[in-house]
């Protein structure tokens, strides 16, 4: 097969926890009273770029093998 | 119920269609045959695979459904994914699959070709043809009423836009990029509801404060206090839990007819093994979905729960009233996705929601482009055509399948009452098949008579036992009594058990009844591969890793299903 979906996976997630860590970050801070005070976006954000970021890592690591 | 988008939740779906999309768009280079646009080239490793497997069945009512199970019944809802799904994906994957695999089947009516005669594949693969089409519809349906109600998006916009998402990338990218897209849709909803669940759990206490919450729920409804947190201990009697079942019709009805049925003949999930680079891999594509598939009871059920166990606010019960005046179950994931989410992270769940739907989609798509084209149109209608006649073929299939499938969301729009009368249909059809394919299996001696006329008879027994079977509450109708209400069940689900246990039975003594009366149609040379006395064994995997021997893995599965269910007995 000619495309790894670990790009896909990678690049989805990477761009999601980006966006949501910056909107944690830089967004409407009221809100997160809804979320039991806690900071769900910057938290999770960050999880998903993490997730992301290791997908696209082993694809490279696969790939220099 | 109304929830507000921002313009991050705007670009968290926008983000996500186009990445769908571009996953067909990078596949499409490779789309040069029928085989690579329908089977995939059987090029798949087993990881993406088994998520495929479990994605394709995570579809719209299986993610709202498991949720308005679990706020109804509690944890007993657990049953449909431990014991009514992880014996059956650990047999597909330990004794079935060599067979399916190695017979060069492109698709399951193909196996029933090979292994019995033409009439036996004639009768499943239009059945299920039509069923396809109709469980897209229904699926486009549910989608687009639940943004209508949720978002006030129009319900025409959201059928085009999910329709027309799903035929874009299906054309482009064929199976592999139903498959790719599913292995995407399945991370998704699992970073979508992970943290719904989370959020949910730690507002109401932990687990055993659930429990403590949900025992005024179990006795205003006049049933023992553990009743919602226990899934074994209340099955004595049909009386005793919500499900209106006892442990014989559920461990026969669902954990062995209609499970096996499902997840060991359903050419939606099965394709996905197809789809497998090797033998190795298509045997572990069951067995790795089974771990997503024990463990999403955390994620689907416990919500559900949850949704019953939250006290009022200002005056008004958690979840919304239906319009019969009782809760609407249906709501319990959205409305805890209002309840829960900022902005931001109420994107993600949405999309979460609509990857769940497109997932289930998508998979009736693939599965009906290829029996139409393998086994309707080459069989009956074109044969003998160049490949690349029916490379164009799927692809037009593909266009008109969805097609079909609009229009059936429109049907089930306008007349809810023929939807129930076809998804019963349906039922009839499905309950006595795996008798045919246990048999067809494992006993050489069944003939092509046989498992025809023995499917026949399965089906017209689930009907006339319809006729014969009410719940409780029902008047004789489309609930059944139709002959007459000679035996009442508590509830429809146990109804539904015994329609099933009696199809199968009227279906397996049927069938081996035919079959000695009938002279063999197969040789044992042409049965080679198809049944398991003929087939050599598969080759010893013990110099492989552990996590890549099929028998092993099919074995921890098990004994950690069963840990699950002593610990939530």
């Amino acid at each position: 097969m000619s495309f790894d979906l670990r790009i896909a996976i990678g690049g989805l997630f990477t761009v999601y926890g980006t966006l949501l860590s910056l909107y944690g970050l830089l967004g409407d801070k009221s809100q997160y009273s809804r979320s039991l005070g806690l900071n769900v976006n910057l938290l999770w954000g960050m999880v998903l770029l993490a997730f992301g970021l290791c997908m696209l890592l082993i694809r490279r690591r696969v790939r220099k093998s | 119920m109304r929830i507000s988008l921002s313009l991050v939740d705007y670009a968290v779906i926008f983000i996500y269609f186009a990445f769908v999309i571009g996953v067909g768009w990078a596949l499409k280079r490779s789309m040069k045959g029928s085989t690579d646009f329908l089977t995939a080239g059987r090029s798949l490793p087993a990881w993406i695979t088994g998520l495929a497997f479990i994605s394709a069945n995570l579809g719209a009512q299986e993610v709202i459904g498991m949720a308005a199970s679990g706020a109804k019944y509690g944890i007993m809802t657990s049953h449909f994914y431990w014991i009514g799904a992880i014996p059956a994906m650990v047999f597909l994957g330990l004794f079935m699959l060599p067979f399916y695999y190695g017979s060069k089947a492109r698709s399951v009516p193909e196996y029933l070709k090979l292994r019995f005669d033409e009439k036996t594949r004639g009768f499943n693969a239009v059945s299920f043809a039509v069923m396809t089409v109709f469980s897209s519809g229904i699926s486009m349906h549910a989608l687009a009423s639940l943004l209508r109600l949720l978002l006030g998006w129009q319900y025409d916009a959201c059928i085009a836009v999910s329709a027309g998402i799903v035929l874009l990338y299906i054309l482009l990218g064929g199976l592999s990029s139903a498959i790719y897209n599913e292995v995407l849709q399945f991370c998704l909803i699992v970073a979508g509801f992970a943290p719904l669940a989370y959020l949910a759990l730690k507002d109401v206490g932990g687990w055993s404060a659930l429990q403590a919450k949900l025992i005024p729920v179990a006795t205003r409804h006049g049933y023992a206090p553990g009743t919602w947190t226990e899934s074994w201990s209340h099955l004595g009697s049909a009386n005793a839990n919500p499900m209106g079942v006892e442990w014989f019709g559920l461990a026969m009805g669902l954990g062995f007819v209609a499970s096996f049925g499902y997840w060991c003949t359903d050419f939606l999930v099965v394709q996905r093994a197809l789809a497998a680079n090797s033998l190795s891999a298509a045997r572990r594509t069951p067995l790795i979905a089974a771990v997503p598939k024990m463990l999403f009871p955390a994620l689907l059920i416990v919500p559900g729960m949850i949704a019953v166990a939250l006290p009022a606010v200002a005056g008004h019960a958690f979840l919304p009233l239906a319009a019969d005046g009782t809760p609407d179950y249906n709501m319990s994931i959205p409305a805890l996705l209002a309840r829960y989410f900022p902005a931001g992270l109420l994107g993600i769940g949405l999309t979460a929601l609509i990857a769940s739907f497109m997932s289930g989609m998508a998979g009736n798509v693939t599965a009906f482009n290829t029996v139409w084209t393998y086994d309707l149109y080459q069989s009956y209608i074109a044969p003998g055509r160049s490949d690349r006649h029916y490379l164009r073929m799927g692809q037009a299939a593909t266009v008109f399948g969805v097609l079909l499938g609009v229009a059936a969301a429109y049907l089930a729009a306008a007349f809810n009452n023929i939807m129930d009368l076809l998804q019963l249909v349906f039922a009839f059809v499905n309950a006595p098949v795996f008798a045919t394919f246990l048999l067809g299996m494992f006993w050489k001696r069944t003939t092509g008579h046989g498992a025809f006329f023995g499917l026949l008879a399965g089906t017209l027994s689930a009907a006339l036992f319809h006729g014969l079977s009410l719940p409780a509450s029902a008047v004789p109708g489309i609930k059944g009594g139709w002959v007459t209400p000679e035996f009442v069940f508590r509830s429809e689900m146990g109804q539904n058990f015994y329609i099933a246990i009696v199809a199968w039975t009227t279906c397996f003594v049927l069938t081996v009844l035919v079959s000695l009366a009938t002279p063999r149609n197969k040789t044992d040379a042409e049965l080679h591969g198809l049944v398991y006395s003929l087939t050599p064994r598969v080759a010893s995997e013990a110099g492989e890793p552990w996590y890549k021997r099929p028998v092993l893995v099919g074995v921890i599965v098990l004994l950690a299903t069963i840990l699950l269910n002593i610990l939530f007995r």
